[in-house]
């Protein structure tokens, strides 16, 4: 690892102040994505600004939703009471990422941060409609995931907040990479009150996406042969020595059909 | 260099180290405790397990700085006078052969006993091997691991 600065401040305010302070400086969340990063030296930021001492984790049931911390770790989302009751689908999406000593560091806010193609939160926040507060601001999920690794994050911006509010129904079907445990398809559907979402993850190009052609079948006829039955396009779908786009289409209806039982 | 101030199987340490020192390379080239391993570069195979303020983490995948203020027990500090229950099984049922990775296996195994004494749920053989997903062994083919755990489990 190349040499940086470590910094531990008390306070978004002092965070912020550090991040826009140095140019290359970076957020450190649970580190499980940027450590190894930086081991490789696929990412040298001159400066780490470690968020945990900033009173950013905690999960608070408020207005029939939840609002999680950013530094909230995948373990406590997994274990949570709160999460069990409002949004038990949030626990198992938490329950089922990579082992549990990276469940022990990992974090929400550095996960959606870092938009991973084949990380589960972006889809599951997708699909929920959630909202991401920032220091700034307040993004609904659909404007703050982007593309592949990219968010609306402006430099120095932290995410601070997840908004959800529960849906009627929903869950999660994930084919994990064996070796890996991130997702080679994940599907999450959910119906909110806007309708049904069916999110994506693991499959696309670009990223985390919205499925219109599942979406409409399952908002014409809620059940798993409803998805079975759709023929998603290859088109725009990642191939890589994992799998080829055209497997990971035909995985895309398999999961969101077994999502769709599983409501 | 950072000021890194840890309490390490229950013996307060300091030392000045550079920032982006991990916590894996405090605990072996600082502290000389070397039954913590490094088995890859890229943060899956769990040889580098130490416990910190509780929790199973990977130490090739946390600064000693983010660690600092914290507690840390590693492979060395887990016995008394006598094995861990978790050590003694994996000798009984002979849950290791080249030992690298035992270590962390070790560790996790504590760890997950510990987490599913306390959320009230049982340890079944389907749970362990899922618990096991971040600890790669090479050589024993897991079910002598699995078996450890269990019996462990048990004496804990
Ligand atoms: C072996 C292994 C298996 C894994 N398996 C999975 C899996 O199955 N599914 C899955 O989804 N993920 C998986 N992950 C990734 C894991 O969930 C990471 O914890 C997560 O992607 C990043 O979270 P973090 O808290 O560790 O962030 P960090 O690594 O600390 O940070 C990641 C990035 O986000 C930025 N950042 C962090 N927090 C904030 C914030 N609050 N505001 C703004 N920017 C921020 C950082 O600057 C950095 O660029 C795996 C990781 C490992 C090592
Ligand atoms: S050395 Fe830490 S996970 Fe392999
Ligand atoms: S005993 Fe050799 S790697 Fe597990």
């Amino acid at each position: 690892m190349y040499p940086v600065t470590y910094h531990r401040p008390a306070s978004v305010e002092e965070a912020l102040h550090l991040l826009a302070e140095e140019e290359e400086a970076m957020a450190l969340a649970g580190g499980q994505t940027l450590l190894p990063t930086m081991k490789q030296h696929l990412a040298a930021p001159s400066a780490l600004v470690d968020l945990a001492a900033c009173g950013l984790s905690g999960i608070r049931a408020e207005g029939g939703g939840l609002v999680i911390g950013a530094m909230t770790t995948h373990a406590e989302i997994a274990a949570s009471a709160e999460v069990a009751a409002h949004l038990p689908v949030l626990g198992l999406v938490a329950a089922g990422i990579g082992d549990p000593a990276v469940r022990h560091r990992g974090t929400i806010g550095g996960s959606v941060a870092n938009n991973d193609p084949a990380a589960d939160y972006p889809a599951a926040l997708l699909a929920l409609e959630a909202r991401i507060e920032t220091d700034r601001r307040v993004l609904a999920a659909e404007e703050f995931f982007e593309g592949l690794f990219a968010t609306a994050l402006e430099e120095g911006e932290i995410v601070t907040r997840i908004h959800l509010d529960p849906p009627k129904r929903a869950a999660y079907a994930k084919f994990p990479n064996p070796a890996s445990r991130y997702a080679l398809v994940g599907v999450m559907v959910a119906e909110t009150a806007a309708g049904i979402r069916v999110a994506v993850t693991g499959a696309g190009e670009d990223g985390v996406f919205r499925h219109a052609g599942l979406e409409a079948a399952l908002d014409a006829e809620f059940t798993p042969d409803a998805a079975a039955a759709v023929r998603v396009s290859p088109a725009g779908l990642a191939a890589d020595l994992h799998a080829s786009a055209a497997y990971r289409a035909h995985l895309i209806a398999v999961m969101a059909a077994r999502a769709v039982a599983a409501c | 260099m950072t000021e890194v101030n840890l309490t390490v199987n229950g013996r307060r340490v300091r030392r000045d180290v550079p920032d982006a020192m991990l916590l894996v390379e405090f605990l072996r080239e600082e502290l000389r405790l070397t039954g913590t391993h490094v088995g890859c570069d890229t943060s899956q195979c769990g040889a580098c397990l130490v416990h910190l303020d509780g929790r199973a983490v990977k130490s090739c995948a946390t600064l000693a700085a983010q660690a600092s203020g914290g507690t840390v027990v590693t492979i060395e500090g887990i016995a008394g006078d006598e094995l861990h229950p978790m050590q003694k099984a994996f000798n009984d049922h002979h849950g290791l052969q080249c030992g690298y990775c035992t270590p962390g296996m070790v560790m996790s195994g504590i760890d997950m006993v510990k987490r599913y004494r306390a959320a009230g749920r049982e340890l079944t053989e389907a749970a362990i091997r899922a618990e096991l997903e971040g600890n790669i062994c090479r050589c024993t083919g897991y079910h002598n691991i699995v078996r450890s755990i269990r019996a462990a489990a048990a004496e804990m």
